[in-house]
């Protein structure tokens, strides 16, 4: 009985994490990155395939350290026991469980290869185009049929393919919407595709996935499904041209958000057009202290800014522009921009309120 | 390093000696560095028309480098008569051979001066383009290979003064010297071929904006 | 004319002469002192790389924790992953091949002793140019694999890549010189007899580890020196601007990296394939297909660099081959997994805490290996990749598997390398604690992945429902830090008080238990001639027709101990010299080009007195001056 004690703990940590893994699926936290709550065809299939694979494992993981712990009991050693047989081998067996592991993986290869040609590309064939463009620390989206940029929160209809295409301005990003579908990377001088279709109406979390520098854990994202009639108007509601404010602290936020330089790096005029990008972009790499920031003209229509970490409110928003490193440290804004970093241009708590009513007003 | 130490001659499980053995697996490593090398000169080579218009066709000038191709082959020629005399113990004999190989390996030196110089003075640096980068590091660790050998063949030029027992008595050491002039040789060929020859082969110069 | 031994060899400095202190250690060619140094400095590097994991873990055990600033802790991972891979579990390994290969096979020492110093010091100095960037303003902050163009001057801008890059390169050359050595070594050097089939489990898996350095790491060499180039030389290779296209980088490194797993896993398995038959009390079951799966792994390991690229957009050709190669990677694994089982089945199997470590290697491999089949899913893989489902797999393999496995040899051989046996007891101890720690730490890390919780975040919010299995997690970290208290309380205790081991304690089966421990310093007195497999369990046991094992009488041939004088390699200042040369000239590039040129020259000077120098010195005598 001696011998037996070390093996206890064995036995006990299985049980433990079977237990675990059960409270895991049944009773858990609400998880807004969770894979197994998929709300897709894609991200669904990715899943299936999934438990598939997990249940074969966990037989195989019940079989083999079944045997092994089997062998460490049975024959462990006992007082006054002869010495063991010298056995060096059974050719049978040891095809059997060359065989046996290779068949199982065939089951799985082939699924494995079916799903990947399966979801290579959407079924239907007019999808919603949309171009996603990664930034160092947040994500673009731009809607080429409709002429839309926005940022951070990307808004899709329910029901209906998007397809997406993938670029990035600087460094490896990736696009993930764990809900939606699995990660695609956005890698530049690389155009990928990807696609995916949400099945009923939500806010779905996404991330940056690939480590893309000091900000990367603060590179969020939102996808807002919404009804077809409430994706039309929000469309609309994109499509129609700036706002300008007439009077009060909004229009005098007009006035300091191109005093203080804002308008080098955001666009508050529609879309940003390709050669604006470039010139940006080529800037940046060439050093200057510019660098191309979110789209704003619609700004009070998101829900969330600077990379989805923070709710779009007044109070964020004040924060946000007071000090922006410390809400989202190392992000171009606050390197870079002249308000952050010349004294002269220094935003006053004046200019602050002023900027805030004036962002606000960009519905 | 394993140039000339006189260890007491070991038995060993296969028969080849420890050194020799040394040699090929350091060689084998060499075909992997020299292989990545020519892969990434192969994915990057039709890229230059991105920049800057200087691509292969525009510079390499294969007369002059088959010129060189030719020295270099001859120096291998030279290094197989070094072994041999060596083995012979034909001190003399050694001597002239493993100069001529040496001088050799000088002259392809510097014909790739030359070159460099020329593409240089054409505009293409190791900086224009991505042909340039993988052109100017491709040929220039090659280049390193040969300076590495030449410095080599020369120190057993030098040692066959004053420590004749090192290339004659045990003929090893020349031997090793060979195996690894010859590894070079053979990968210039193929660096002749993949980056000179195939290079050009079908292109016209066009020079983009 | 004076000998060119004494012009040249005693240009420098006179041959060291000294037994005993630090100078002896430092110009030391005897394999099992090297050994040791590998040994102590991994463990060093061990304590490090934990503490590094320590800061992350503190970080994240709470949502928006402010232990650490962003900065800092993508410092910490890179540095992390990097110490844990390079400067812990290859120069671990590389200890048991110094320490015992040449014991195993029968051999006086390696084949080119004084290159295997070389290759210690260049370890030693690598690992220090690459930490001393933490006190030189910036360690690198790219991950592990520093995927470019982040690592381009653009983005990283500091030095803290280029010590990266400078620190790998120098590393580089000491696997590369290690492997070299030992495969010269294991062909050449075998005791009269030893055919390869004969050859230990562990030999046969340096080899294949030897094998695989020797064709990876150049291409890792190419790869960061073509990153050096575009940091240095304003070359084009990875500058995005220029039309590169970054993911071959990845193609490169991976191509590398893959083939690296198997460097780290290899050693363990060889290790648990001695300890598992020696407390079984019965030989390895099908020697020949645990020693072919390993030649297949290694082989196959060559296939499969895309898995870690299934989400950067190759296609479905590409994605199902690698998939598939990747998975049946499990086959010559598993082969192996069955056999050990195998082993073990019938045996006499004996609880010593190398067995306990052995077995749960097998177990915690077993995870790793399957959540390895799991990303080989390439699609259900996209949900994973990246996310701290990798981290667990990464740990369960690196951990679980490598890290067991050389806590399994370093209890085994113990009382062969120091001549005293390790407390059991505590043993026993520190592994129940390390391996309940190992599990609280990664095990919840599952969960975490599935979860969407992305790796190399240095914070999360509390509305991602991360917080429970996070904090959970550091806890674990704890148990592991306690584990490895009692493993060095142990070592100290018994350094002094530890029970004499003598040479066999284990009943082993292998040469290595046919000398006394700690071994002299020529190894064997008499080389041994080999007949069989288990070549010294052959000289202590013959079978009975049922295969069982009858004791043999030890008869007149154990005359040990015959007072030749046995004539070793003379310790050489050279190869820590050359080590210091190149070290140099790479910490040239970093701060001034004259420290390059100077490295240059002291590498040059080490490396003619080195060739100049008889590897072993003359007898000398009064009159010779020169030594
Ligand atoms: C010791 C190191 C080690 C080892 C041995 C392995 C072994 C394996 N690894 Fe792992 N791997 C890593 C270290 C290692 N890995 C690291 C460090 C990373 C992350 C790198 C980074 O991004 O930082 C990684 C990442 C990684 C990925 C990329 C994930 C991603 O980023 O998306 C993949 C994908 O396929 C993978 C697969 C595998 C497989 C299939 C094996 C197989 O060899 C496992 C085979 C073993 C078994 C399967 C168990 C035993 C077998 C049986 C009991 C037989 C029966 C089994 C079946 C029928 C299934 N690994
Ligand atoms: C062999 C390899 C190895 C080993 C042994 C470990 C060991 C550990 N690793 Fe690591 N790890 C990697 C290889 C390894 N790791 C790699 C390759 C990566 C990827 C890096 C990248 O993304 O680039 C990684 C990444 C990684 C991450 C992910 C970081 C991220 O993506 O953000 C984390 C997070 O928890 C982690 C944790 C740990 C912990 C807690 C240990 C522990 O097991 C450590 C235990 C050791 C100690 C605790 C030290 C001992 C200390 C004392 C004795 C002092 C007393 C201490 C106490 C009382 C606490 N590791
Ligand atoms: C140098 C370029 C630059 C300048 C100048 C600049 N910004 Fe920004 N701005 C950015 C970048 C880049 C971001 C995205 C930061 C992130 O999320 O990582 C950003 C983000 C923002 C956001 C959040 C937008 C969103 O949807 O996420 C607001 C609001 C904003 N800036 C307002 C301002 C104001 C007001 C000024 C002037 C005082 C200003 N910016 C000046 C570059 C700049
Ligand atoms: Cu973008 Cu991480
Ligand atoms: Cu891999």
């Amino acid at each position: 009985m001696l011998r037996r004690r070390p093996l206890l703990p064995h036995w006990l940590l299985i049980a433990a994490c079977l237990s675990l893994l059960l409270l895991l699926i049944s009773c858990t936290p609400s998880h807004p990155q969770s894979t197994f709550d998929a709300a897709g065809p894609v991200s669904r299939s990715q899943l299936n395939l999934f438990w598939v694979i997990f249940w074969a494992s966990l037989g195989v993981f019940v079989v083999v350290v079944g045997a092994l712990l089997y062998s460490v009991v049975r024959f462990r050693e006992k007082p006054g026991q002869a010495m063991p047989t010298q056995v060096h081998g059974n050719r049978k067996l040891e095809i059997a469980w060359t065989v046996a592991p290779a068949l199982l993986l065939g089951a799985i290869a082939v699924m494995t290869v079916q799903t990947l040609f399966e979801l290579e590309d959407p079924p239907s064939d007019n999808p919603l185009q949309v171009r996603v463009v990664a930034h160092q620390w947040w994500f673009e989206a731009i809607y080429p049929e409709y002429n839309v940029t926005t940022a951070n929160e990307i808004n899709v209809p329910v029901g209906r393919d998007v397809s997406f295409t993938l670029d990035s301005e600087d460094v490896i990003h990736s696009f993930w919407v764990p809900k939606l579908s699995g990660k695609m990377d956005v890698i530049p001088n690389v155009t990928n595709a990807t696609w995916f279709r949400a099945d009923e109406a939500g806010v779905f979390y996404g991330q940056c996935a690939e480590f893309c520098g000091v900000a990367h854990a603060l590179m969020k994202f939102r996808v807002v499904a919404q009804p077809p009639e409430e994706f039309e108007q929000w469309l609309a509601a994109q499509q129609a041209p700036a706002r300008t404010p007439t009077e009060g602290a909004a229009l005098a936020g007009q006035t300091v958000f191109s005093a203080k330089g804002c308008i080098v790096c955001h666009t508050v005029t529609g879309p940003d057009t390709e050669a604006l990008r470039a010139s940006r972009n080529r800037g940046f790499l060439d050093g200057q202290p510019l660098t191309h920031g979110p789209n704003l003209t619609h700004f009070a229509s998101r829900g969330s800014f600077a990379g989805s970490i923070m709710e779009t409110d007044d109070e964020n928003l004040a924060a946000w522009l007071r000090d922006p490193e410390q809400v989202k440290p190392g992000n171009r804004m606050s390197r870079l921009a002249a308000a952050f970093n010349d004294p002269a241009l220094e935003l006053s708590e004046s200019d602050i309120s002023a900027l805030v009513a004036y962002l606000q007003s960009l519905e | 390093m394993a140039a000339a130490t006189h260890e007491p001659e070991h038995h060993t499980s296969t028969g080849l000696n420890h050194r020799k053995l040394l040699m090929w697996t350091f060689l084998g490593s060499e075909c992997l560095f020299f292989g990545s090398l020519i892969a990434t000169h192969m994915i990057n080579r039709n890229k230059a028309e991105l920049l800057h218009g200087l691509s292969p066709a525009c510079v390499l000038d294969i007369p002059i480098t088959s010129a060189s191709t030719f020295v270099l082959l001859m120096s291998s020629v030279a290094m197989v008569l070094a072994v041999a005399a060596s083995e012979r113990s034909d001190l003399k004999q050694l001597r002239i051979w493993l100069f001529s190989t040496a001088f050799l390996g000088t002259i392809f030196l510097g014909f790739q001066v030359y070159e460099f110089s020329a593409f240089v003075n054409e505009g293409l640096t190791i900086g224009t383009n991505l042909f340039g980068s993988t052109f100017f590091t491709l040929t220039g660790f090659h280049g390193v290979h040969v300076t590495v050998g030449v410095i080599w063949i020369l120190s057993m030029l030098a040692t066959s003064f004053f420590r004749k027992d090192l290339v004659t008595g045990d003929p090893l050491n020349i031997d090793i010297t060979g195996l690894y002039w010859h590894f070079v040789d053979i990968v210039w060929i193929v660096i002749f071929t993949v980056v000179y020859l195939v290079g050009v082969f079908g292109l016209n110069c066009v020079e983009a904006a | 004319m004076a000998t060119a031994n004494q012009m040249l060899g005693g240009v420098l400095a006179k041959r060291p002469v000294s037994a005993t202190g630090v100078m002896s250690w430092i110009t030391t060619i005897d394999h099992k002192r090297i050994g040791i140094l590998y040994g102590v400095t991994a463990f060093i590097f061990f304590i490090l790389g934990g503490v590094e994991a320590l800061l992350m873990r503190l970080q994240l055990s709470s949502p928006e924790a402010g232990v650490v600033s962003a900065e800092v802790y993508s410092q910490m991972f890179t540095m992390h992953g990097t110490t844990m891979i390079f400067l812990v579990v290859m120069p671990m390994g590389a200890a048991f091949f110094n320490f015992m290969i040449p014991l195993m096979i029968g051999a006086r020492d390696v084949a080119f002793p004084r290159l295997n110093a070389f290759s210690y010091w260049t370890f030693l100095f690598g690992a220090i140019l690459l930490n001393v960037s933490f006190l030189t303003g910036g360690a690198p902050n790219v991950g592990w694999f520093g995927y470019s163009p982040l690592t381009n001057d653009t983005f990283a801008i500091g030095r803290g890549v280029d010590y990266w890059i400078l620190g790998l390169q120098v590393l580089g050359i000491s696997s590369l010189a290690a492997a070299f050595n030992f495969i010269v070594t294991i062909i050449n050097m075998r005791a009269p007899g030893m055919s390869m089939m004969k050859l230990p489990v562990f030999v046969w898996m340096t080899l294949i580890v030897s094998f695989l350095l020797v064709l990876a790491f150049p291409v890792l060499t190419v790869a960061i020196t073509l990153l050096l180039f575009d940091r240095l030389f304003g070359t084009a290779f990875f500058d995005t601007g220029a039309g590169a296209n970054p993911l071959i980088w990845q193609h490169f490194f991976w191509a590398f990296g893959h083939p690296e797993v198997y460097i780290l896993i290899l050693p363990a398995m060889g290790i648990v394939s001695e300890v598992l038959p020696v407390f079984s009390k019965k030989p390895l079951f099908g020697y020949t297909v645990v020693v072919f799966s390993g030649v297949l792994i290694g082989l196959m390991g060559w296939g499969v660099w895309s898995h870690h690229m299934f989400t950067v957009g190759l296609g479905p050709v590409a994605n199902s081959a690698f998939a598939l190669i990747t998975m049946f990677i499990a086959v010559p694994t598993g082969i192996k997994i069955f056999n050990w089982i195998g082993t073990m089945w019938g045996g006499s199997v004996k609880f010593t805490t190398a067995m306990l470590f052995a077995i749960g290697f097998i177990a915690m491999f077993i995870i790793g290996g399957l959540s390895g089949v799991m990303h080989a899913v390439a699609p259900s893989d996209t949900q994973q990749s990246d996310t701290y489902f990798v981290v667990a797999h990464l740990h369960y393999v690196l951990f679980g598997g490598s890290i067991l496995g050389l806590f399994a040899g370093i209890y085994y051989w113990w009382p062969k390398i120091t001549g005293r046996l390790l407390n059991e007891l505590m043993g026993k101890a520190q592994f129940w604690l390390f391996f309940i720690g190992f599990n609280v730490t990664f095990f919840p890390m599952h969960f975490l992945g599935m979860d969407g919780m992305p790796r190399r975040v240095y914070t999360y919010s509390a509305d991602q429902g991360w917080e429970f299995w996070n904090a959970f997690s550091t806890v674990g970290v704890f148990l592991i830090g306690i584990s490895l208290i009692l493993f060095i309380h142990n070592v100290i205790h018994t350094n002094r008080k530890g029970e004499r081991a003598g040479n066999d304690p284990w009943n082993g089966r292998t040469l290595e238990w046919s000398i006394p421990s700690p071994p002299p310093e020529y190894n064997f007195a008499v080389i041994p001639t080999v007949k069989d497999r288990d070549a010294y369990w052959a000289e202590k046991y013959s079978e009975d027709p049922d295969g069982r094992p009858i004791p043999k009488v030890q008869g007149a041939a154990q005359a040990e101990e015959k007072p030749v004088k046995i004539h070793m390699p003379t310790p050489s200042y050279y190869p820590v010299l050359l080590a210091a040369g190149l070290t140099l000239i790479a910490g040239g590039l970093l701060s001034h080009i004259s420290v390059s040129v100077i490295g240059g020259i002291v590498s040059l000077a080490a490396i003619y007195s080195w060739a100049f120098e008889p590897a072993t010195a003359p007898e000398s005598t009064p009159s010779d001056g020169a030594y």
